[in-house]
């Protein structure tokens, strides 16, 4: 096979501008939150600041390798799923390194992150993380299986496993998006979508309260910067599948980010209005609520 | 010394014996060390800028001050929007903000705290308690000076202050840490003998490490 070389840096480029992109919506968002509660918010480029003086603090202690590797998983998981799946539709220069079949790697991505900070945050050896971790885990696999679920119904529905194929069928229109030619899928994957963006009602997880934090409360420094650092690249990245699979791709990078900060602001939305649940409330409700509609999803096409 | 920070001898589930020193296997002795400023000036400058317009507050009130922290989170205060946060967690604060008096038992927590923090790190201490002993003056369960056991970067005084006298003291610590005096940390390394000292002179039931990492 052989392999075009100027995609690793034009991938490069996709990566430097999502996570440009992503900072500056995550501060956006805070923003968007703090109208809601009528304050004035972060200052849009703060996230930055954050980031720099996180970087540049001069010291930092490790509970070991599995400590250490936490965070780069965590960042590996959001780049490699941003890595693989096609940012731009029809532009050579921002297909990245997306090849048939991607559409597997891309779920098991969205997990990678997870199970890396379990890991991590485990040896960590803070009682909090432990918490944090069995929760997270638990929300995180209840919130994957409406989204499998939609997955495969899409891929059937498209006979392809490739994300570049099933963005091209979906091309020519609106109405020829996954959101109307197959709605149960989307909508179980968007009920899914609610629970994997971390903000409430399923930020339970993070517990920003009643259990410091979760399973970073023993993160700092570097540490903690290379996991803002994905925090920006990650949902980004996560919004860019679902953008893919469900709602036509985009074409340039303005429609990009229109459409990113769309899809984002779906559970923004949710996010203020609604109060926290609990994580077996969640798990039942993602259970209850998403899962037959996945089915639903896989047994009409 | 409590009981299970006593040496012991514990089984394994593989009947081995082994002996337990708590404080000598749980934690970390090692002292701490200075940093000095590492990179040179212009980085320097701009990761003082940096931790000057990010600062992160640890959530951890002591006195009566306390209450003043709690409405800067607020619409009609709303300091986020100069770079000031709330974290949880010691490991990840930058400024811990002793407010109030601090009665003994409290000080042990919060040096276990503040030792936690990563360096360069700040100390502000709120209302007059901190300074010397406000109203707490003749109380025989308070600090007096706060500045005897942690490194102080800065007062702000009443009793208690205003929100706004809050928000006016981050600026002056922030022209402060700007400049790249706030170097707390660095004294607590060097006259880390004295403060032991000072600490372990009213903390009667001194059980743990010196340094907690
Ligand atoms: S200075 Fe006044 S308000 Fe503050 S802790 Fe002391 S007595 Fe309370």
């Amino acid at each position: 096979m052989d392999f075009d070389w100027i995609r690793i840096p034009y991938a490069l480029l996709t990566l430097f501008i999502v996570f440009n992109y992503g900072l500056l919506l995550n501060a956006l968002i805070a923003k968007i939150a703090a109208r809601v509660g009528r304050r004035h918010g972060i200052p849009i480029w703060q996230n930055y600041i954050d980031l720099i003086k996180n970087y540049g603090l001069r010291s930092s202690i490790t509970h070991g390798a599995m400590y250490y590797l936490g965070p780069v998983f965590r960042l590996s998981g959001g780049v490699g799923l941003l890595l693989f799946v096609p940012t731009i539709h029809g532009s050579l220069m921002f297909a990245n390194l997306s090849f048939a079949g991607d559409l597997i790697l891309a779920l098991y991505f969205v997990f990678f992150g997870t199970l890396g900070m379990a890991l991590g945050a485990g040896e960590s050896g803070h009682p909090h993380a432990a918490i944090g971790i069995s929760r997270g885990l638990s929300q995180v696999t209840a919130a994957e299986l409406p989204f499998a679920l939609a997955v495969f119904s899409v891929a059937l529905q498209y006979q392809t496993l490739s994300v570049s194929e099933i963005v091209a069928a979906q091309q020519g229109g609106m109405l020829n998006w996954t959101l109307f030619t197959n709605p149960f899928a989307v909508a179980a994957a968007m009920l899914s979508f609610l629970g994997s963006m971390m903000r409430p009602p399923f930020d339970v997880v993070i517990a920003p309260q009643e259990i410091p934090i979760g399973p970073p409360t023993e993160y700092h420094s570097s540490y903690l910067a290379l996991m803002q650092t994905n925090r920006a690249i990650f949902p980004i990245a996560k919004v860019v599948v679902y953008m893919n699979l469900f709602f036509g791709g985009a074409t340039s990078w303005p429609l990009f980010c229109v459409k990113v900060f769309l899809i984002y602001m779906v559970s923004v939305l949710v996010g203020v209005v609604f109060p926290r649940f609990r994580v077996e409330q969640s798990v039942r409700w993602f259970l209850v609520w998403a899962l037959p509609l996945g089915v639903v999803a896989i047994l009409l096409v | 010394m409590k009981e299970e920070l006593e040496k012991r001898v514990v089984k394994g589930p593989d009947g081995v014996e082994f002996e337990v020193d708590p404080l000598r296997d749980y934690y970390c002795q090692s002292a701490p060390t200075v940093m000095p400023p590492a990179y040179i000036k212009i980085v320097e400058e701009l990761f003082n800028w940096a931790r000057a317009e990010s600062i992160w507050i640890l959530g951890f009130g002591t006195g009566c001050g306390a209450i003043e922290m709690r409405p800067l989170m607020t619409p009609r205060f709303d300091a986020y929007r100069y770079g000031i946060q709330w974290r949880p967690t010691p490991r990840q604060a930058n400024l811990f903000v002793i407010s109030g008096y601090l009665s003994v038992k409290t000080l042990k927590r919060a040096i276990r705290s503040y030792e936690q923090m990563q360096n360069p790190k700040y100390v502000v201490g709120l209302g007059s308690c901190t300074i010397n002993g406000g109203m707490y003056w003749d109380s025989y369960n308070t600090i007096k000076r706060l500045d005897d056991y942690l490194p102080v970067d800065l007062y702000i005084t009443g009793c208690m202050p205003r929100p706004e006298a809050l928000l006016a003291g981050f600026q002056e610590l922030k022209r402060l840490i700007r400049a790249g005096q706030a170097e707390g940390a660095n004294r607590y390394a060097e006259q880390f003998e004295w403060y032991k000292a000072n600490q372990k002179r009213v903390i009667h039931d001194w059980d743990m490490p010196d340094y907690n990492w």
